[in-house]
């Protein structure tokens, strides 16, 4: 085929390793080091293309040139006499990342949202963007930071999971799946990879069940709302018990500086200290799903209002046992012209109240 | 921004370490556990750059357990200390330097207790009583003021407490809550949260 042959895709039938059972087996871990040995992947390494760099399987991606990572972790270049293309690519502009995303466990489920405007410095890129992307049935990752690199790991993120699945006959958890991205990201650390996600999820109850822990049943049974009486028992805190817990709402951060946290509410991004402060105020672990959706929405309303780099529409993915189901996409662009109608309605109905009690009064 | 404190007595170690995880301006976890477990008696408490941390204390932390997997006994604190150490100068020079702060504390049978300082240079030091962090430059006098070689449980954590209190009077940074663990002949023991607000 012509574009195989452009792009010097070597012929997969001639006996390929990679789609050989033992190369999938390979962690991580071991293609960034071999890259770091002198194999016949040095030589290939400044003068193949991308993929004889890979050593001839797509599976294997192409890494950066070995940057050496300076006091305090920052990274500089290395640079090497024998070829000039070995030193860092320079940046054609300034990479910045504006956005707002977030992320709530609460008693019905997990939220996620997210604004949809993809900016770079001044310019919006996009106005329409996806930045919560499905994993599976019962995980959703919202994405910041670089665009590009948040593609790429959620795919690679996808790939990993879904092939644990396969070898294992379980879904990974969310804390799984979080621990794996960001092991799977500390070898960029230093590098100007720029990822920071969110997973949301709801960990299910494995086939086998769980005997052993009767302390966290009647907790777990009632996220499946098999009991309603467990419900009640849910404090305006989330029981402690469950943070550790097998099943259930769950929320990720995981950041390429190597950061993974496990909390129940968490927002990212330009827009998140804003974001912060509507739900610090308004998160109760008994929300109603309903007031859990108007949170989320005026949360990432407020914060596209007050930050440049955040705006357009609102993207809601609701997650519960079932699995997500996506709201439609909203214009904040409706929502302020609704506020503000409200706040003159409001005003006018003192300016009238005023006239009544104090200009009236007088005419009597 | 984050602390880490320990004080040796005759026969334990009380230790404690900030609650806050934190990403530049935003605080996004109030509860954060900085300490790792390597064995029944060996604490180690990690603080520093944000990814490094987890991966060099975890890392220490399986490398720990595998010994014991393979030899049938636990390391002791002076062997964990020093085989910390010389992992983080291995790195050190290597193109990964990890940047973390440590503190490892443990209890040992024949040697009893003992509290190891080290840095992110890999410079270790065994010492009665340590701190991390900004904190470190508040309270270090006070430890050197009130501390005795034989102080009882009760007074270590009294003295933990002034720590704390002048903490919260000078330092810029607001630190919420503590988490404060015991380490003596029979285990790690936790003990209560230390709160900082105004009692």
């Amino acid at each position: 085929m012509a574009l195989q042959d452009i792009c010097c895709y070597l012929d997969t039938l001639l006996g390929a390793p990679w789609n050989s059972s033992s190369s999938l087996s390979l962690p991580f871990g071991t293609e960034h080091t071999d890259l770091y040995s002198t194999t016949s992947d040095q030589k290939n390494f400044f003068s193949g293309t991308p993929l004889e760099r890979c050593g001839g399987s797509p599976l294997r991606f192409f890494l950066p040139p070995p940057q050496i990572r300076g006091q305090f972790g920052k990274a500089s270049s290395f640079l090497s006499n024998s070829s000039p293309t070995s030193s860092a690519v320079a940046r054609p502009f300034p990479l910045s990342h504006g956005t707002t995303t977030l992320g709530f466990a609460f008693q019905g489920g997990v939220i996620a949202a997210a604004d949809t405007r993809a900016s770079c410095a001044g310019l919006i890129a996009c106005p329409a963007a996806h930045k919560i992307q499905p994993i599976h049935s019962h995980l959703v990752v919202t994405t910041s930071g670089s665009a590009a690199d948040c593609m790429l790991w959620e795919r690679i993120l996808a790939r990993e999971i879904r092939l644990y699945q396969l070898r294992h006959r379980r879904k990974l958890s969310v804390t799984g799946a979080a621990k794996l991205l960001s092991l799977m990201l500390h070898p960029f650390k230093g590098t100007d990879v720029c990822v920071a996600t969110t997973l949301c999820g709801w960990d299910r109850e494995t086939a086998e069940g769980d005997e052993g822990r009767t302390q966290q049943d009647p907790i777990s049974s009632s996220y499946n709302g098999t009991s309603s009486q467990a419900v009640s028992d849910l404090n305006q805190i989330r029981p402690k018990a469950t943070a550790v817990g097998r099943t259930g709402p769950k929320v990720c951060y995981v950041c390429s500086d190597g950061l993974m946290l496990n909390e129940d509410l968490i927002s990212v991004g330009s827009g998140s200290p804003y974001a912060y402060s509507v739900l610090d105020d308004g998160w109760r672990w008994k929300m109603s799903v309903d007031e859990a959706v108007s949170l989320a929405r005026e949360a990432v309303y407020r914060a596209t209002h007050r930050d440049a780099y955040s705006g357009n529409n609102v993207d809601l993915f609701h997650i519960t046992a079932h699995g997500w189901s996506r709201r439609e996409r909203e214009d904040v662009k409706e929502e302020y012209y609704r506020e503000k109608e409200r706040v003159w309605y409001d005003r006018l109905q003192i300016k009238l109240q005023f006239y009544a009690e104090h200009v009236l009064k007088f005419e009597d | 921004m984050e602390y880490l404190i320990g004080i040796q007595g005759p026969d334990f170690v009380l230790v404690a370490a900030d609650n806050v995880a934190a990403s530049s301006i935003i605080q996004m976890k109030h509860d954060y556990d900085k300490m790792f477990k390597l064995s029944e008696k060996i604490l180690l408490l990690c603080v520093g750059e944000a990814g490094d941390t987890v991966q060099f204390a975890e890392y220490i932390q399986k490398n720990v357990q595998l010994y014991k997997m393979r030899n049938g006994y636990e390391l002791s604190p002076a062997a964990a200390a020093n085989f910390t150490r010389k992992n983080l100068a291995d790195y050190l020079r290597s193109r990964t330097p990890y940047h973390v702060n440590l503190l490892l504390a443990g209890h040992d049978e024949t040697d009893g207790p003992s509290l190891y300082y080290m840095d992110y240079l890999s410079a270790l030091a065994k010492a009665p009583f340590a701190a991390h962090g900004y904190g470190a430059f508040l309270t270090l006098s006070i430890l050197d003021r009130y501390y005795r070689p034989d102080l009882t449980r009760e007074e270590a954590v009294d003295l933990l407490k002034k720590c704390l209190e002048e903490l919260n009077k000078r330092f810029i940074l607001n630190l919420p809550s503590f988490t404060v663990r015991l380490i003596d002949k029979d285990g790690i023991h936790d003990m209560e949260r230390l709160p900082l607000g105004p009692q």
